[in-house]
């Protein structure tokens, strides 16, 4: 190995000291040590042996110029973006253009983010790489070994640890004082039962109300598009869909409200299969089924009409139309939820009842 | 301890330069501290403490530095979220959506990305760092398991890092669920049918989680103080004693020359250590605000507010979410009745699978310790060639959650590349059964040849590319030992763990190159002839620099 402190360390007391003994040095023996030899020593303590493999180049050098420029550049750099970084992030709006972004607005506007990211990456990333630069360069490489002492414990501290944790607890007398030892668990106890009551305030009964079986909807109400509109069959072309909500205050942000109301094709009306009893919750070709999806209560928005199969985004549960929106491909168990509908006095759709089933995502004590 | 001859510590007006005594300000300093706190020998300690040194054993760091990049843009982000879900008109300066109802959430997570000034900018690195954090972690966790490293004594330290896994994801989604927008809101839509499908408790849950039926008032406060409060501070005190445990038990390293169960090679903290250590650090986050600035990261005012009714397509959780996806597209739709009550299909792939997986994670090396019957304390690494069997279950878990996590983008794929959407449902369920025992079996074949051929080459020594002509006429392939040779010219050196030279350059066998990138730095010729003179010398060590050799200092 080309270099070790030990070797090139001067001559005199200290040197002695590094040559292998371990006794501790005086005061007038450690202030006569140079800071290398007195780090090698503290090494030593720290049961760490040192062995340098190469130097830094020479000081002088044409190695070291470069090493220096070369780090230098890095930090100088990182400072221009740092900077730069402040100009972009102040400067905006004084005496560069305003940062805030607009639609088909300034481009300075959509430049700001990307911007302010670039300077402060790269301010970053010189400061990073300059340090990588210096300590690969101008450091030392040094290899240190230090020794590792694992493993279970000196057979004289576990004991006397297990004995001191065991008399302790003999001198409390919770041994013995059975009656003490008893109360203060049951105490214990009945405390931690305590500290878990408040948790009780973010229990609430879902059986109460009958939410999750229940929605907005129920006989007479209306079936109105987002805005609120009101809808006669003589608005829906044959295959299109509307999403459509109950005419209640907020019915179109209920999570289990949103239903679509389908008008079929004339085939799809030839083809139209339903559970017995369901023949009587369409309205001539208007078929109303629930848009929230049985398997995990996202809206089943993608209609194919050519198909009849509505598709859920999500997980990508396909539901035909024209079978009770009976589940054909995916991970959903159950038909989507239909409607019963029917048109009021004045012409328009409205619900005859609320959904025969629970709407979304299957639960343990759901009906069926 | 020769202590009457030193000076006694407290004598403030002793003359500078007397022994013992701290000639400058900072020394003075210095001493009037360790004089208060006598730190000057735990201080040494820490300073000497030796980490070993390998590219993998920075994995871990970056998921340290991208928790601290996350501690610092979050606590910036929280000075104007507003975790509430009452309905707002926005008012910003976002013009396609102003005038909408919307929640003060969503709406003051556009405030952040339009009207704060450099807010953007800080919610992009967040979640940049936030996906960086995760996959650290991953990454970090393969090679822990891949290596070994979580064999005695350090099987607690792989429980903290799988619980900091579980919190970090949790942490991830709380966090982007948080700005209320149509892509999370459809995530908590789900999280909501999760927890509802819990059996007998489920609508209980359901309730006490969201306050209520699904959306209610409550969860987007509720999260909020989650993600900011309580997973950062499980996370803090785990990270801490994860930390604490790998300074107090040091650092495992791969065997190789000088390296033994019962030491640790490598740099000392100071000053090498720290300069990496820092070094990295500024390029994690450099790499973390590059990306921030100048790669969009969920764009939410594209999503727009969340609505129960509508949904995109394409919606995919972030990617540490996105196996859970997976499962729950593949897993076929097998509701169960029982007495007429429910177990969800979807409840088997989202709480039941990663319930699972995390067990295994948790119990791993108690199983193989149990079935290995190796009770022993182990410092060094393995290489995952040498333990086929875990390195094989470990490519076979990874292919069992790539299947998955391909197939939560399965309906992009399909669209992108015009496949049936229900062929790659297909797919990924057979892929998901058939793919993991294949790629065990290759993987343990792999594992083998790779052992047989370090072997080959210990006993064989290297091929030299170098074809003799023996005087009878056969030709023979000149093969280069590594170490001495026995009388039939097999080598004598034992396999150890480490890896073995492959090529004749490994050895030094094509010489050193001369150093400057433009223009020479060293003297051509004199690392010519330095190289001439070791080619003289007889290759008995692998001879690369990180085991230890460096052929050019070992000329005789």
């Amino acid at each position: 190995m080309s270099t070790d402190y030990r070797a090139t360390g001067p001559a005199g007391p200290a040197a002695e000291h590094s040559s292998g003994s371990d006794t501790t040095p005086s005061g007038d023996q450690l202030a006569a040590m140079s800071h290398a030899e007195l780090d090698l020593l503290g090494a030593r303590l720290d049961d760490t042996q040192v062995v340098v493999l190469s130097d830094p180049p020479p000081p002088g050098s044409i190695a070291e110029k470069r090493a220096e420029r070369q780090v230098a550049l890095c930090f100088g750099l990182a400072t221009l973006f740092s900077f730069a970084f402040v100009v972009v992030f102040w400067g905006s709006g004084w005496f560069l253009p305003d940062w805030e972004y607009e639609v088909a607005g300034s481009v300075f506007g959509a430049l700001f983010t990307p911007l302010l990211g670039l300077t402060m990456g790269a301010a970053l990333a010189f400061l990073g790489v300059g340090i990588v630069l210096w300590a690969k360069k101008l450091m030392p490489h040094e290899v240190a070994t230090q020794g590792r002492h694992g493993g279970a414990s000196d057979p004289v501290d576990a004991q006397t640890a297990g004995g001191t944790i065991m008399a302790g607890f003999e001198r409390t007398g919770l041994a013995r004082h059975n009656i003490v030892r008893r109360s203060l668990l049951g105490a214990a106890g009945a405390l931690g039962l305590l500290a878990l009551m408040p948790l009780g305030g973010l229990i609430k009964n879902p059986g109460r109300g009958d939410e999750l079986m229940k929605t907005s909807w129920a006989d007479g109400i209306r079936l109105v598009r987002d805005d609120g509109t009101p809808i006669r069959p003589a608005d829906m072309l044959p295959g299109s869909l509307e999403t459509v909500f109950p005419a209640v205050g907020g019915g179109n942000r209920q999570a289990d409200a949103a239903t679509m109301l389908i008008r079929l094709r004339r085939e799809q009306v030839d083809e139209l299969r339903l559970e017995p009893g369901r023949e009587a919750f369409v309205y001539q070709d208007f078929i109303a089924y629930s848009k929230i999806c049985t398997h995990a209560g996202c809206p089943v928005s993608l209609y194919e009409q050519e198909t009849g199969r509505i598709l859920c985004p999500c997980h990508q549960s396909q539901f035909i139309v024209t079978q009770g929106a009976r589940p054909v491909f995916g991970p959903a168990a159950r038909p989507l939820p239909q409607l019963p509908i029917d048109l009021d006095d004045e012409g328009f759709f409205v619900a005859r009842s609320d959904y025969p089933e629970a709407v979304g995502p299957s639960f343990w004590n759901r009906e069926t | 301890m020769s202590a009457p001859t030193l000076p006694p510590r407290s004598t403030p007006a002793a003359p500078f330069g007397r022994p013992g005594e701290p000639a400058s300000p900072v020394g003075r300093a210095a001493a009037d501290i360790d004089d208060r706190m006598t730190i000057a020998a735990p201080l040494r300690r820490t300073l000497n403490k030796v980490f070993p040194e390998h590219w993998s054993f920075l994995l871990g760091e970056i998921a340290l530095y991208s928790f601290v990049i996350l501690l610092l843009t979050g606590t910036y982000l929280t000075f104007f979220f507003d975790a509430t879900m009452q309905e707002v008109a926005y008012e910003g300066s976002y013009a396609p959506l102003r005038g909408r109802e919307m929640s003060a959430a969503y709406a003051s997570s556009l405030d952040i990305s339009f009207d704060v000034r450099g807010g953007l900018l800080m919610r992009q690195i967040h979640h940049w760092a936030a996906l960086l954090f995760v996959a650290a972690i991953f990454v970090h966790m393969m090679r822990i398991f891949f290596t070994g490293a979580f064999r005695k004594p350090r099987e607690a330290n792989w429980t903290i890092g799988v619980l900091l896994l579980v919190l970090a994801t949790l942490e991830g989604f709380t966090g982007y669920s948080l700005p209320d927008d149509l892509l999370s809101g459809t995530g908590l839509r789900i999280a909501s049918a999760i927890v509802l499908s819990v059996p007998v408790i489920g609508t209980w849950a359901q309730y006490a989680v969201f306050g209520g039926e699904f959306p209610g008032d409550d969860i987007i406060g509720r999260f909020y103080i989650a993600h900011v409060l309580l997973i950062p501070g499980i996370l803090l005190a785990l990270i801490a004693v994860h930390l604490l445990l790998l300074i107090k038990q040091k650092h495992t390293q791969f065997p190789g020359p000088g390296k033994t169960e019962n030491n640790v090679v490598g740099h000392r903290f100071y000053p090498v250590f720290m300069a990496n250590g820092g070094s990295l650090f500024m390029l994690v986050f450099a790499v973390c605000a590059a990306l921030g600035g100048l790669i969009q990261m969920n764009p939410i005012w594209l999503y727009g507010p969340y609505n129960p009714a509508q949904v995109s397509s394409g919606s995919q959780p972030d990617w540490y979410v996105g196996f859970l996806d997976g499962s729950t597209r593949l897993f076929p739709a097998w509701d169960i009745s029982l007495f007429g009550y429910q177990i969800p299909a979807i409840f088997w792939p989202t709480a039941v699978l990663p319930g699972i997986l995390v067990t295994l994670l948790l119990l791993y090396p108690t199983i193989e310790r149990k079935l290995t019957k190796d009770n022993a304390h182990h410092n060094l690494l393995q290489r995952p060639r040498d333990v086929p069997v875990r390195t094989a279950l470990g490519m076979m878990v990874i292919t069992f959650y790539m299947v998955l996590w391909i197939s939560g983008g399965n309906d992009l794929i399909a669209d992108k590349f015009n496949i049936s959407l229900n062929a790659m449902t297909w797919i990924g369920r057979i892929g998901l059964i058939v793919l993991p025992p294949i790629v065990y079996v290759a993987t343990y074949r792999l594992c083998l040849g790779l052992q047989r051929h370090d072997r080959q080459v210990l006993e064989h020594g290297i091929e030299t590319g170098i074809i003799r002509r023996l005087p009878s006429g056969e030709f023979i392939e000149v093969h280069q030992p590594l170490g001495p040779v026995d009388e039939h010219g097999h080598g004598l050196l034992q396999y150890g763990g480490a890896p073995v030279p492959k090529k004749m350059n490994s050895l030094g066998g094509a010489g050193r190159r001369v150093r400057g990138f433009f223009s020479p730095v060293e003297e051509p010729a004199a690392i010519e002839s330095a190289q001439a003179d070791s080619d003289q010398r007889e290759l008995t060590g692998s001879g690369r620099p990180s085991d230890g050799g460096r052929p050019s200092d070992e000329r005789p």
